[in-house]
C-alpha cells in the first residue's frame, strides 16, 4: 500500500452512507452497482431534507424572502459546480434533468445548426443515450453518423477514429469513460483531433466525473454532460457543461417560463445564459443537493480516490481470473474500476439473481449499450462497479459468493 | 388435481426452505429438469423478449384443455417457468384465464413478475392467459 492509498480512510468514510448499512435477504449489503447509481452521503440527504423543511420556494421570480433565499442557494450551487469542474464562468454550468437530457439538449440545438451531408461521429462503445439522440438527429437533418470501432480490448481505434474526420465532420460525441467496459478513452488526443478539422467535441461525462478531476478547460472540450446522481447527488439532476460561444450560437431547446426576455404574440426574445436553457421551474433542491455532493466530493483527495478504486481493480480482476470459465469483457490498459464479466456456461441473469440473494448489488445486461454485446456476441454481462467506499473485503465476499453461483449454476 | 391443489402443492414444497440459495437450488433444478423445446419451435413469434432474458412459448389445445411448453435462455427463469407450466397444463381456458396465480407471491418470487426485472416472466403469463381467453 503506498502513502497515497493510506490516507483514504475507508471505514469513516462509509459512516458517511447511511444506505451501505443495512443487511438484505439476510446479509450484509456490498454495493457493487455505483456505475448505475452512486450512494448518497449524509451531508446530501441532509441538504435535501433542510431544503424542503426551512427553503423551498420557486426561484428567478419572487420578491419574498424565500424566493430569494432558494435563488440565491441555486445559483450558488451554479458557482459550486463551476469552480469543481473548472469551467470560465457559471453561466456555462446549465442544469439539465442528466446526461441523457444533457445530450438530447445538443442534439436538438446544436443539430438545428446542421446540414444534410454533415457528418457525427460517436463510438461503438457509446451508451444508447450518446447513440440514439444522434440517430434522430441525423434523420431530421440529414446528417451522418459515424461509429468508431473498437479493439477486442475495447479500446478505440483511434487510426480509424482519424481517417474518419473530415470538413464534414461537425461534431464528435464520445464517452470518457465507458459504462460497460471501463474504458478511460484518450479524450485530449480526441479533442485535439477534432477541432483540427473544425469539430466540436461533446463529452459524456457519466461515468468520468466521480472517479477522476475533470477539468473542462484542461479538457477543451465543447460539451460535457454528466448526472447528478451517479456523483453522489440527487436523481433527476445533471450539468451541461458548454463552451460559451458554441451555447450563445444555439438557439433555445425548450421554450417556456424563465428562458424569456420578452414575449409578444409578435416575437418573443430569448434570456441569457444559462437561462435561454432552462425553461421552466427546475429540479431546486436537486441543484442545490448537487452543489453540496461536489463539495463532499471535494474534501476527499481526488489521487487517494483513484489510488483506493484502482487497488479495487487490479485485485478483483486477478480474482475473477482464478475462477474457470471467467471471461473479463473491456481489458483497455486504462481503466476504471469497473468489471464486466461473463462466466462460461450461465447466463448473466442467472448470476445476477444469485449474487442478490447473497447481498450483493450488481448489474446485470446489455448496460444500455446493445451495440457493444452484439460486438462481442454475447447476451450481457456481470458488471461489479465500485467507489471510493467499497473495500477489498467486499470483493472477497463476492468472489465466494460468485463462485458458489457457478457451482449451482453449472 | 385442481389450479388450486397444484398451486398448494408448489407452495409446501418451498415451505421448507427457509435459505433464499436453498430455494433458488431448488428453482435451478427444476430449469434444468423442464423438457426443452424443440428447436423447431424457437421461432420469433413464439419468442418473449425481455430486457435480461429471453422466453419461447408455445400453446397447444385440445378442444378441452391447455398444454404449454416454454424455455429461456437463464436457468432461473427456466425454473420459474417449469412451474407455471406444471400449474396451468392441462387446465380449461377458463381456469387459466381466472387463476390469480398466488404461489408466485407466496413462495417470494414475485420480484421476478415485476415488469422492471425484465426477464419476459410477466409478458409470458400475460401471453399464456391471453391466449386461453381466446379458447374460452
Amino acid at each position: 500500500m503506498n502513502e497515497t492509498i493510506a490516507k483514504l480512510d475507508v471505514a469513516q468514510i462509509r459512516l458517511e452512507f447511511p444506505t451501505l448499512h443495512q443487511e438484505v435477504y439476510g446479509k450484509p449489503l456490498i454495493y457493487f452497482d455505483n456505475g448505475a447509481t452512486a450512494q448518497k452521503p449524509k451531508s446530501v440527504i441532509d441538504a435535501i431534507s433542510k431544503y424542503y423543511s426551512k427553503d423551498n420556494a420557486n426561484i428567478h421570480r419572487g420578491v419574498h424572502h424565500l424566493s430569494q433565499i432558494a435563488t440565491e442557494q441555486y445559483e450558488e450551487a451554479r458557482k459550486i459546480i463551476q469552480k469543481s469542474i473548472n469551467a470560465p464562468a457559471s453561466e456555462q454550468v446549465l442544469f439539465t434533468k442528466g446526461t441523457t437530457d444533457g445530450i438530447n439538449l445538443v442534439a436538438f440545438s446544436f443539430g438545428q445548426l446542421l446540414k444534410e451531408g454533415d457528418e457525427i461521429i460517436i463510438s461503438e462503445m457509446e451508451h444508447h443515450s450518446n447513440i440514439v439522440p444522434w440517430q434522430m438527429l441525423c434523420e431530421r437533418q440529414g446528417c451522418t453518423l459515424k461509429v468508431i470501432p473498437i479493439n477486442e480490448k475495447g479500446e478505440l481505434k483511434m487510426d480509424v477514429f482519424e481517417s474518419f474526420l473530415s470538413n464534414k465532420t461537425k461534431l464528435v460525441a464520445v464517452t470518457h469513460i465507458s459504462n460497460t467496459l471501463g474504458t478511460i478513452n484518450p479524450i485530449k488526443s480526441i479533442v485535439d483531433k477534432a477541432h483540427a478539422v473544425g469539430a466540436k467535441v461533446l463529452i459524456d461525462g457519466a461515468q468520468s466525473i466521480q472517479h477522476a478531476k475533470v477539468d473542462v478547460q484542461d479538457l477543451d472540450c465543447d460539451f460535457f454532460v454528466f448526472s447528478g446522481h451517479k456523483v453522489f447527488g440527487p436523481t433527476g439532476v445533471g450539468v451541461l457543461y458548454g463552451k460559451k460561444e458554441v451555447l450563445d450560437e444555439m438557439p433555445p431547446y425548450q421554450g417556456g417560463g424563465d428562458m424569456i426576455a420578452k414575449v409578444t404574440f409578435e416575437k418573443t426574445t430569448y434570456n441569457e445564459l444559462p437561462h435561454k436553457f432552462e425553461a421552466g421551474t427546475p429540479n431546486i433542491a436537486g441543484g442545490i443537493c448537487l452543489a453540496t455532493a461536489f463539495e463532499y466530493l471535494n474534501s476527499i483527495d481526488m489521487d487517494a480516490i483513484h489510488a483506493h478504486e484502482q487497488d479495487l481493480l487490479t485485485y478483483a480482476e486477478s480474482e475473477l481470473k482464478q475462477i474457470d470459465g471467467v471471461r473479463l469483457i473491456g481489458t483497455a490498459d486504462n481503466k476504471t474500476s469497473v468489471v464486466s464479466f461473463i462466466v462460461e456456461g450461465t447466463h448473466p441473469f442467472d448470476v445476477g439473481t444469485l449474487l442478490d440473494k447473497q447481498g450483493i448489488a450488481v448489474r446485470t445486461g446489455h448496460h444500455c449499450t446493445q451495440p457493444l454485446m452484439d460486438i462481442f456476441k454475447i447476451p450481457g454481462t456481470v458488471r461489479a462497479s465500485f467507489a471510493f467506499y467499497n473495500t477489498k473485503e467486499e470483493i472477497d465476499v463476492f468472489i465466494t459468493a460468485l463462485k458458489r453461483s457457478v457451482n449451482m449454476l453449472l | 388435481m385442481t389450479l388450486q391443489e397444484k398451486e398448494q402443492e408448489i407452495i409446501d414444497e418451498f415451505a421448507i426452505y427457509d435459505d433464499w440459495m436453498d430455494k433458488y437450488e431448488y428453482i435451478i433444478e427444476l430449469g434444468k429438469e423442464l423438457p426443452l423445446i424443440d428447436d423447431s419451435l424457437k421461432t420469433d413469434n413464439r419468442l418473449i423478449e425481455g430486457c435480461q432474458s429471453r422466453v419461447w412459448l408455445n400453446t397447444d389445445f385440445d378442444g378441452e384443455n391447455m398444454q404449454f411448453s416454454a424455455d429461456s435462455d437463464a436457468i432461473i427463469t427456466k425454473g420459474i417457468i417449469a412451474l407455471l407450466v406444471r400449474v396451468f397444463n392441462n387446465e380449461s381456458p377458463k381456469n387459466i384465464a381466472s387463476s390469480s396465480l398466488r404461489f408466485i407471491e407466496e413462495i417470494g418470487l414475485h420480484e421476478h413478475l415485476s415488469p422492471t426485472r425484465s426477464n419476459g416472466l410477466a409478458s409470458m403469463i400475460r401471453t399464456m392467459k391471453m391466449e386461453a381467453l381466446k379458447k374460452v
